[in-house]
């Protein structure tokens, strides 16, 4: 029974990192429409930045982590810039938006492999104090509550600036109605660029926080969790950011619990993905999307 | 000697680029299409690991004569399709692409986890088959059906289809039918390009059909060009022979390598939206 609660515990933890970064892929895709396919690529720059300002520029992973993040959304403006803004008014932009991202996904992939190496690589041990708490029988560690605590925190904060504040109020008028909101005097342009930004930023932060709890990082680490994350916002409705962590959350539970039933880690991925495609063809927008995503 | 002897020897030197330059022909071909019926799928290497697995279990432990292991893989690829696309091809745009793709995730795990495909290390040794020959055969075969079938009702229908869906349906075209006939032709070539793939390579492995070779074919035709049917010819072409190119330029780094197909990838998207064809193709359709 501790076992079990033991992986519910870090499903719940790697989960939430998860949930972080389909937050981000799901906040471009209820703005705009399109799937931003560069988002795992940031994930990837994001972890491997911080652990270059922490190695090799001997900094505290406090100051690492939100100069990384600072760093992340600037890899979304330079996305938006360079891959949307140019076909935005295209009439398959969904299509070639896709493919654009694609392709500035495979140039950052190579950029991270030519600067930082193809290897696997570490945050170095003193990185980040750990702890560890035996409570019940379940072991935690500080380290997975400081990561849930910074996702936690990093999801509120979205969700608060999203309802309360101005450019919040924008970022849903442009989700809502992009010439409406044009219309009543929101900047668009600098509207979705500021999306782009926090989403990207989110992204790189999930990156980090995967990096420090797993302690090791390489180039091709995005790839896996590109699919994962498709997989969480598909779960949750694409759009939605509540869905977005509830999916992340169960999608990291589903994980750790297929490999305690099974025993084995080869099957991992596949309940996931096979739940995906059921809710695809059985409720294709989600648990908590409202989209026409179908045929009538 | 002469001409013959100056082919053998270029031959000896780049047969297996040649080789797979056709194979990645094939499969840009099965991809198109789909894309010809407006439907993005990213599940064409899952259909062609099905028909590779296919193949080399037949050729490997019931030792069919190997046309009819090619066959039965696209057979076997293109029913697959048809049980899959009636439910999936109802999806639009990118939530099709995320369920072919879920597809082809659930069809690498499979091959991981079952015993008759070999598991994680794959499907060991498939016998040595197919050859260069075989190869384009069957490209010019498809190139040439690919040219008659875009000149029928049939690609006329694709066609209507890819333009505009609620008004192809209006006019009467059975678009179900239609786009689930293109998913389904799809996969029979891609199973048929998996299959001669897997008895070159003498191997077939669950990771040669994930996410990124999906997006690999998807590569091809963008920077090609999907309007006409030799343009991912082309794209596949290019773009196999590219590392081979770089060298000659004194590039053998492999990020530098992949830096530039991306971009390529980026310049064709954003300048050439129809591909490459569209530079010395000035047919409009």
């Amino acid at each position: 029974m501790n076992l079990f609660a033991q992986q519910l515990i870090n499903g719940i933890f790697i989960g939430s990192v998860y949930g972080l970064f389909a937050i981000g892929y799901t906040l471009v895709f209820g703005v705009l429409d399109i799937l931003n396919l560069a988002h795992a690529a940031v994930f990837t720059l994001g972890g491997l930045v911080a652990l270059w300002l922490v190695q090799s520029a001997g900094m505290s992973i406090w100051a690492a982590f939100p100069l990384a993040t600072l760093f992340s959304g600037i890899l979304g403006l330079i996305i938006n810039a360079v891959a949307f803004v140019p076909l935005r008014h295209r009439p398959d932009t969904y299509f070639s938006g896709l493919i654009s991202s694609i392709a500035l996904a495979i140039v950052f992939e190579s950029a991270a492999i030519g600067i930082f190496g193809a290897r696997t690589v570490r945050f170095p041990i003193s990185t980040i104090a750990v702890h560890i708490w035996q409570i019940a029988g379940v072991t935690i560690t500080s380290l997975q509550v400081e990561i849930v605590m910074i996702a936690a925190c990093l999801m509120a904060g979205l969700t608060r600036f999203l309802r309360r504040s101005r450019s919040g109020k924008a970022i849903r008028a442009v989700a809502e109605n992009e010439r409406a909101a044009r219309l009543l005097g929101v900047h668009v342009d600098g509207i979705i660029a500021f999306t782009f930004f926090i989403s990207s930023a989110l992204g790189g932060a999930a990156g980090i926080l995967f990096g420090l709890y797993f302690g090791a990082l390489s180039p091709d680490m995005g790839r896996s969790i590109e699919l994962k994350g498709l997989a969480v916002i598909v779960l949750g409705g694409m759009g939605s950011i509540p869905g977005a962590i509830i999916g992340g959350i169960a999608f990291g539970l589903s994980e750790v619990l297929t490999v305690a039933i099974s025993g084995t880690s080869n099957l991992r991925d596949a309940v996931a993905f096979t739940v995906l495609f059921a809710i695809l063809l059985l409720r294709p927008s989600g648990l908590f999307g409202r989209r026409q995503i179908r045929e009538t | 000697m002469g001409l013959s002897h100056i082919f053998t020897q270029f031959y000896a030197v780049y047969g297996s680029l040649i080789n797979f330059i056709g194979i990645n022909s094939l499969l840009a071909i099965s991809l198109y299409v789909t894309l010809s019926a407006g439907q993005l799928s990213l599940g064409n290497a899952a259909f062609a690991g099905i028909g590779g697995y296919t193949a080399g279990i037949l050729t490997m432990y019931l030792n069919v004569p190997y046309i009819v292991a090619l066959l039965a893989a696209a057979l076997m690829s293109g029913a697959v399709a048809m049980i899959l696309g009636f439910p999936v091809l109802r999806l639009r745009g990118v939530f099709l692409a995320i369920a072919t793709l879920a597809f082809g995730e659930v069809v690498r795990i499979l091959a991981i986890n079952l015993q008759i495909t070999g598991g994680a290390e794959g499907l060991t040794p498939i016998p040595d088959k197919t050859q260069a020959w075989m190869i384009f055969t069957a490209l010019t075969l498809t190139g040439y059906f690919m040219a008659v079938l875009r000149r029928s009702r049939i690609g006329w229908s694709f066609a209507s289809i890819r333009e505009d869906e609620t008004a192809a349906k209006a006019m009467g075209i059975n678009t179900t039918w239609y786009k689930t006939l293109a998913f389904t032709i799809g996969a029979m070539i891609a199973g048929l390009a998996g299959a001669m793939s897997a008895h070159l390579n003498y191997i077939i492995t669950p990771g040669e059909f994930g996410f990124s070779a999906a997006v690999q074919l998807l590569i091809f035709n963008i920077v090609g060009g999907t309007r006409v049917w030799y343009g991912p010819i082309l794209g596949a072409a290019l773009l196999t022979a590219l590392p081979e190119i770089l060298r000659g330029f004194g590039v053998t780094a492999g990020p530098v390598r992949m830096g530039v197909n991306g971009f390529i990838l980026l310049m064709v998207i954003l300048f050439l939206p129809n591909g490459l064809v569209s530079l010395f193709s000035h047919r409009k359709d």
